[in-house]
């Protein structure tokens, strides 16, 4: 390609970019989008998929038939959002297979907060009121992603995941006004899940590699603590009203900035997850690698299906 | 108990069951559009378990909820027939089970459509479209799998086998479910036996599958007389109502 | 044991009688029946749609980026074509 060829193409994906129209798979890209983009689909895509094991453990347990329909439903819709991520990112020509097999090689990673375990029913609630409350304030964000099938994915995503949060914060609720002990179990649930709920959106701007090009190419569209900050200022009065307590002494209104100020993060726990060493980690890639070998042959054996169908349709 | 109630709780006992086991799979799916559709599956058994209980409830009179029914019956006032009940084994093993009841249910709802009890006839009106599809998918995979590898042939016809002294309970009746058939209310599922059979044959011959000759059946779901694997299915089910009792979630 | 990936399948679908098919995503399936199939478990999970179409997307052939002059931009200039060009009376409000 001539250099001025390559000028060319570089000037018309910055118009682009500028101009907020959105990049499609056949367009040129630079590389480093191109990696970019695909590193960050396909790890909101394991994080969908792998998300499902915290919420699914507790299926068969669910306290009421309606929980229980709910839960499932969830956990489903879950599964389609990590294939609708899968779908977008493969757009790049990277398959599905490839992705996971990158995950199960440890070099892509997927949300560190589904390494920590779900231990009673109120995580439930806990989960879908806090992570799913943090990932929608993310991907509502991401609806405006410069990457064409990413934006289409997060739109349908959203319009999904409206009852999920909804339907977590409703069983904090019914936990806060039940007996004592579910108000424990609730409470305890929040403990556990606030930090690595604010974990979600990542390191400080200041701090994240990822960041800063990433918003020159459009592609993040908010910052991450900008993101944090929402979160937080949208979640605090919704604990308040059902009578729970956040788990952070530093936390209180700063009527100048009209926004709540918090405590730090523990940054060495955060790195730890990150880096393998949650509480779940080697759990939840056993899981997924297992339910990868388990299928092996039912796959196996729906190609060789088809291909005696195909010697059939040859030789007729 | 009176016999349309006993009925409904049967029915709603056979789709809780299977509707917990299917669930089992959600995220150990093969590849992640067969887990989504056996959720969707699971989805299904389980809207249906609670039409049945509730309605079961109601006609009993006693106040007694869907989730009264669910979770705080021991093993013995199960009526569930026993296949519906059975681990899910490997992918073979389920998808054997499911076909097998879903050659039934398919007719069997149909059926059921015309009882004189409209809230059972309506309950069959919105399952029976259900079952056709599960139907077609489960037919489906019994043909894959049984005409793919060796390997899947040999797991699609060990699953055939496993479930097959199971059969001869979907054809049974206890005498509640007679004489609500005399009545139009219940279906005679003895009637339902040589289309099954003629359905199940052909779909195992396509699929290079065997029917067992053996005829030993195994049977008592409908007496509360189970397998094993029940009562453990039960103490998950009913984890958090028996350590929570009378509490509201 | 294969490694070979369960073929790619574009997915369209109609939400309401009276709209086209709109493209919604891909998925893996073995066959276009059973793409069908997982595309009316993954895509109309809220009854989205009444009616799919499911393509091979190898078999999806696109115009590229390099045409995009030579396709479009020649469109563009015959402007004769849009309703707008035309200029009416004020006294006609509708046409």
């Amino acid at each position: 390609m001539s250099e001025s060829n390559q000028e060319h193409l570089q000037a018309t994906f910055d118009a682009r970019v500028a101009a907020e129209s959105r990049i499609e798979p056949r367009d040129w890209m630079p590389d480093d989008f191109r990696k970019s983009v695909l590193r960050q689909m396909s790890q909101h895509a394991h994080s969908e998929v792998i998300g499902m094991q915290p919420e699914g453990n507790w299926i068969t347990r669910a306290p009421t038939l309606h929980r229980k329909t709910i839960l499932m439903a969830k956990v489903q819709d879950e599964a389609g959002h990590g294939l609708y991520l899968y779908s977008a990112a493969e757009t790049l020509g990277t398959s599905r297979d490839d992705m996971i097999a990158a995950l199960h090689a440890g070099k892509a990673k997927y949300a560190s907060i589904f390494n920590y375990p779900s231990l009673t029913w109120a995580d439930i609630g806990a989960i879908g009121w806090l992570v799913d409350g943090a990932a929608i304030v993310n991907q509502v964000s991401l609806q405006r992603t410069s990457y064409g099938p990413y934006a289409r994915a997060m739109v349908r995503i959203c319009k999904e995941e409206s009852f999920h949060q909804r339907q977590g914060y409703q069983i904090m609720m019914v936990l806060a006004r039940g007996s004592e002990e579910q108000k424990a179990m609730a409470q305890d649930a929040l403990n556990r899940w606030w930090w690595p709920s604010l974990m979600m959106f990542g390191p400080h701007d200041a701090e994240s590699a990822h960041s800063a090009k990433s918003m020159q190419w459009k592609l993040k569209r908010e910052s991450n603590d900008t993101l944090r900050q929402r979160f937080v200022d949208q979640t605090i009065p919704q604990a308040e009203l059902i009578g729970l307590t956040v788990p952070d002494p530093d936390l209180k209104w700063n009527e100048e900035r009209g926004a709540y100020d918090f405590g730090e993060i523990d940054w060495e726990e955060f790195m730890q997850v990150i880096s393998g060493n949650g509480p779940c980690n080697k759990q939840r890639l056993d899981h997924h690698i297992a339910a990868k070998e388990n299928g092996q042959w039912v796959r196996d054996a729906m190609a060789a299906y088809e291909e005696k169908r195909r010697a059939r349709r040859e030789a007729a | 108990m009176n016999d349309t109630s006993k009925f409904a709780l049967a029915l709603g006992d056979d789709a809780l069951t299977m509707g917990q086991r299917l669930s089992e799979w959600i995220s150990h799916g093969p590849f992640l559009e067969e887990d989504i559709a056996l959720a969707n599956v699971a989805l299904d058994f389980m809207g249906r378990a609670r039409m049945f209980l509730s309605y079961a409830g109601e006609l009993e009179g006693e106040g007694r909820s869907e989730d009264d029914l669910a979770f705080l019956r021991d093993t013995r006032e199960f009526t569930n027939l026993l296949m519906f009940e059975l681990p899910i084994g490997d992918f073979g093993q389920t998808i054997a089970r499911q076909y097998l009841v879903d050659a039934f249910e398919a007719p069997y709802f149909e059926a059921l459509c015309n009882s004189k009890d409209e809230t059972i006839a309506a309950i069959a009106a919105k399952v029976v479209k259900e079952c056709r599809y599960h139907l077609r998918r489960s037919r489906d995979w019994v043909i894959r799998l049984g005409d793919g590898t060796e390997e899947s042939h040999q797991r699609m016809q060990d699953g055939i086998y496993e479930m097959w002294p199971y059969v001869a309970e979907l054809f049974e009746m206890p005498e509640y479910e007679t004489r609500l058939a005399e009545q139009g209310i219940a279906v005679d599922r003895d009637v339902l036996r040589a289309g099954w059979e003629k359905e199940v044959m052909a779909t195992l011959a396509e699929a290079t599958l065997s029917a067992p000759q053996d005829g030993h059946a195994i049977r008592g779901g409908r007496e509360g007389v189970h397998t094993e694997h029940l009562g453990f299915l039960l103490s998950d089910l009913q984890f958090m109502q028996r350590a929570y009792p009378g509490l509201e979630w | 044991m294969s490694n070979r990936e369960l073929p790619l399948f574009e997915v369209f679908v109609r939400s309401k009688r009276g709209l086209d098919h709109r493209h919604v995503g891909s998925l893996h399936a073995e066959d276009h029946e059973q793409a069908l199939e997982y595309a009316r478990d993954v895509y109309l999970r809220r009854s989205e749609g009444v009616s799919i179409w499911v393509v091979k997307s190898e078999d999806v052939v696109a115009s590229q980026e390099d045409d995009v002059e030579t396709f479009y931009e020649p469109m563009e200039e015959k402007t004769y074509r849009h309703a707008m060009e035309y200029e009416l009376p004020p006294e006609i409000k509708n046409m």
